[in-house]
């Protein structure tokens, strides 16, 4: 007993001959069905090169075009074509031109052998399968679809919506349930002939005549009708994009097909020597399995569509560059932003780095220069210190910073003197970590010896900036996490908030803070506060603070006794 | 963006065919193999002006990608590159000796062969010092990666240009014709580019890397533009607008995805920062003949006065494809 091969060519036809021959030397006798498209010309010359072959016939031709009816008459009638012929047959191997045996058609034989009542053809009930193009998985056997997808879109479209609006709903012909699958299948003699010799055979193929893409689900529908034993699955292995486009081999695949011990690929690039000299050279077995195991190539596909789907996160550009709300993730990990911090604490940077393990930049958005890192000139990715080229877009300066440093957490100091335009962005962005003292900005005004009517309207400036950004941080839109502490809160009990500061970046938290950062001199900050009350401006981010509060800092003892600890 | 708009951006794409036309009598045949063209054949579209020195390894690169013709114009070279290339079996070469900046900077040229020989061919428009980079490059020709659009019905193709320098002063070491250019200028920035849209041709516009680092710090809206659409199944109705960053129609300038995936894209490695960019520089300066009243000349040339070097700390060596692939200045979309 033997497999007979029934393929169907429209292009690459040298390919196609030299898969036929490999398929005849095998064994196996093959029935070909030329598209009509091809012209006339090429095909004569295609059937002469193959004249020597008593094994190889040539069926009626039909159009084929993707998705419609002629794809299925032309394999009725090339299968009908093998059962009369041939009649040593008992399995019936459906392949396309482009289509490659991986092992040898020996083993292809025997394996088929050894299950001589099977039938692999994938076949799952629409409810069941993922890959529907254009949305149609049920709608495609309720509906009627005379106009081309490919061709005539337009067309295609209007009339499935016409039919949806007017509620149109053909019906299914009694004793069918829907299946699809896979176009290529391998049929035993028995089931295929059941099939074709079917009483109720015209009455199908009227129905299915109007079915979108019918080579997806006439036979896998109607082997459900005969077939005592269904092996749900193609021996082909054969892999679609998310435009259920077939995946393409190269010979860089090489290593993969061998690999994955399926029986026969598609598709096949034409050019693709290599793959061609390998596989269909009996020779050589470079498989050594018995039963396909295409994990690894699934999985580089899988991979492939997603990529193309979904992208990488936080990655902006040439050929990715989502609208508002697609990026599916603003930037592309976790960062830290401080705000307040570095005011309040002498050297916080170098502190936090070593207590969190992390990246810690001072002012990235400080008007005058990019403060990267220990100061350096540029940072990761070439990016420059320069303030003018980091404002000429700086939301694309900070998903930059943090693609460039993926595998290393980043946190900067932020405030109300930085640049803003990023504020809206970090906000959004479920990545940021955002930890505010708010207010804190009045402490190198305190420290500052500037004259007190600029201190008043700088103070005033910041206080209006620093608000707008807290309401931000509070809209409902927020989705950065977020922690406000007004700077008298903060004082208070400022080792309990820098630990939950640093726990939030380390990945598993650690021992407890052993060393604190030294806080700056706050004697007489309360007081400060109080002159700028004085002249009419009136602080209150930073919270309530009394006029000697910040002198006690240095005491614990006297801070606010009544508070249990 | 209405139908004003899209008619207004037809009657230019219709002006500069007009124009192409006209300039075609300045293009005077010194080798003319176009029968030599086969339906499916990759034809790639150049203009230069003395790039001898550059022109051997530049088609030796090309043809192992599997360009199968090479349609030049040469813009009244004096050192032997026209003669070169005139002696090549696959190429065909045009001469002229007009303004190169009168001609839309070579495009109009380019647009009148474009029109007459690369109906239906997939085109490649780069310049000299430009080496174009795909996904599987080392394993697939450019033939694959072209097959594989059509079978997608994509028809442009985008590639970033990357500008590559050296290591140390640009003058330090001399480039030798033949050898790999990419030897000297290997690195590169990995990421500091930005990009907006711009809604008029719904191009991007990359700018950034080395030269808006050094040269444009200041000025960084007048960094030089980036985005580059080098691949384009053509029709002789098509035209570039402004070098190859983008064209007409402009639905070809879609080559990003909007919804949050990744197309597939390329880069072209741009040679441009060798010891031999001084004299061209000095040259392109004392004609007027490069963008912008030659602007971006004049920040090089300032720039160029101390020998500067291009490289810091946290510059990137090249190594391959995939490196740029996984830096995220490529892709290889859904091509796999």
């Amino acid at each position: 007993m033997t497999v007979g091969v029934v393929i169907l060519v429209h292009t690459a036809l040298d390919r196609a001959e030299q898969v036929i021959r490999h398929w005849v030397e095998g064994g196996c006798p093959v029935v070909v069905h030329v598209d009509q498209n091809v012209n006339k010309r090429t095909h004569d010359a295609f059937v002469g090169n193959l004249s020597d072959l008593a094994e190889v016939k040539f069926s009626k031709q039909h159009e084929c075009e993707w998705g419609m009816w002629g794809l299925v008459a032309a394999t009725q009638d090339a299968s009908e074509l093998m059962l009369k012929s041939f009649p040593k047959v008992r399995h019936v191997y459906l392949a396309s031109g482009s289509c490659m045996p991986l092992r040898p058609v020996k083993e292809l034989r025997r394996y088929l052998d050894s299950r001589p009542r099977t039938d692999f053809i994938e076949s799952a009930t629409t409810s069941e399968v993922p890959w529907t193009v254009g949305g149609l998985d049920r709608e495609r056997f309720t509906l009627r679809f005379p106009f081309s997808w490919r061709k005539n879109r337009f067309l295609f479209d209007s009339y499935v919506n016409l039919q949806r609006r007017i509620g149109f709903k053909r019906n299914i012909p009694d004793g069918l349930v829907p299946h699809m699958g896979s176009q290529w299948w391998c049929l035993t003699r028995q089931t295929l002939s059941a099939i074709l010799q079917d009483p109720g055979r015209k009455a199908y193929d009227a129905y299915f005549k109007r079915v979108w893409i019918p080579d997806e689900s006439y036979f896998q529908t109607l082997v459900r009708l005969y077939s005592p034993n269904i092996e749900s699955r193609s021996l082909t292995l054969s892999k679609f994009d998310f435009q259920g486009k077939p995946h393409i081999f190269y010979d860089d695949h090489l290593q993969l097909l061998r690999r994955s011990d399926c029986f026969v690929a598609r598709k096949i690039w034409p050019h693709a020597t290599r793959l061609y000299q390998t596989f269909l050279n009996d020779e050589v077995s470079p498989m050594k399995g018995t039963e396909p195991s295409p994990g690894k190539i699934d999985r580089i596909f899988a991979k492939a569509v997603d990529r193309r789907t979904r992208g990488r996160p936080g990655l902006y550009m040439q050929s990715r560059w989502p609208d508002r709300d697609r990026e599916n993730g603003l930037t592309s990990s976790v960062y830290s932003v401080f705000q307040g911090f570095a005011e309040l604490f002498e050297n916080f940077e170098p502190w936090l780095a070593k207590a969190s393990g992390s990246r810690i930049h001072g002012h990235l958005f400080h008007p005058e220069r990019v403060e990267f890192d220990g100061g350096q000139k540029n940072f990761q990715g070439a990016l420059s210190d320069s303030a003018k080229l980091r404002d000429y877009h700086p939301e694309m300066f900070l998903t930059n910073l943090i693609w460039n440093t993926r595998g290393e957490r980043q946190g900067f100091q932020f405030g109300p003197s930085d640049n803003q335009k990023i504020a809206e962005m970090t906000a959004r962005d479920h990545n940021a970590h955002i930890a505010v003292i708010s207010g804190a900005w009045a402490v190198p005004l305190y420290q500052s010896n500037r004259n007190f009517a600029d201190i008043r309207q700088e103070a005033a400036r910041l206080q209006s900036i620093e608000n707008e950004q807290l309401m931000l941080l509070r809209s409902s839109e927020t989705k950065a996490r977020v922690r406000v502490w007004t700077m008298a809160e903060f004082i208070e009990a400022p080792m309990e908030a820098l630990q939950t500061v640093v726990d939030e970046m380390v990945e598993k938290p650690g021992p407890h803070l052993s060393e604190a950062p030294r806080m700056v001199d706050l004697a007489g900050f309360g007081q400060f506060l109080q002159n700028l009350k004085n002249q009419g401006m009136h602080p209150y981010l930073m919270g309530n603070f009394p006029v000697d509060s910040g002198a006690n800092l240095t005491a614990p003892t006297q801070r606010k006794p009544y508070l249990v600890r | 963006m209405g139908a004003l708009a899209s008619y207004r951006l037809r009657m230019q794409r219709r002006r500069w065919h007009i124009r192409a036309r006209l300039k075609r009598r300045e293009l005077k045949p010194i080798q003319d193999r176009t029968n030599m063209i086969r339906p499916g054949d990759v034809l790639l579209f150049c203009t230069f002006r003395n790039e001898e020195v550059r022109l051997h390894y530049f088609m030796q690169y090309y043809r192992s990608l599997g360009v199968n013709h090479f349609i030049f114009v040469d813009n009244d070279s004096n050192d032997g590159g026209r003669e070169l290339a005139a002696e090549q079996p696959d190429v065909s070469i045009w001469t002229t000796s007009a303004s190169y900046k009168k001609a839309r900077f070579g495009l109009d040229w380019l647009t009148w062969l474009q029109s007459q020989y690369a109906d239906n061919h997939w085109t490649l428009t780069v310049d000299l010092d430009e080496f174009f980079v795909y996904p599987f490059c080392d394993t697939r020709s450019v033939r694959a990666l072209t097959d594989w659009l059509e079978s997608a019905n994509v028809r442009s193709f985008g590639a970033v240009m990357l500008d590559m320098y050296p290591k140390g002063p640009i003058n330090n070491i001399p480039y030798e014709r033949k050898t790999d250019p990419l030897e000297i200028a290997s690195w590169f920035d990995a990421g500091n580019y930005t990009i907006s849209r711009n809604p008029r041709y719904r191009n991007l516009w990359i700018q950034g890397g080395p030269r808006a680092r050094m040269f444009f710090a200041d000025q960084p809206e007048k960094a030089p533009a980036l985005n580059k659409i080098p691949l384009v199944k053509w029709d002789r109705r098509y035209s570039y607008v402004s070098s190859t960053h983008m064209l007409l129609p402009r639905g070809l300038n879609l080559v990003y995805d909007q919804m949050g995936g990744e197309k597939a894209s390329g880069a072209l490695l741009h040679t441009k920062f060798l010891d031999t960019m001084e004299v061209k520089v000095r040259e392109e300066l004392s004609r007027g003949e490069h963008y912008a009243d030659s602007d971006e000349y004049k920040a090089y040339v300032e720039g160029l006065q101390d020998n500067p070097d291009l490289w810091c700390k946290w510059s990137e060596k090249y190594i391959n494809w995939r490196q740029l692939e996984i830096l995220g200045i490529m892709s290889k979309g859904n091509w796999a």
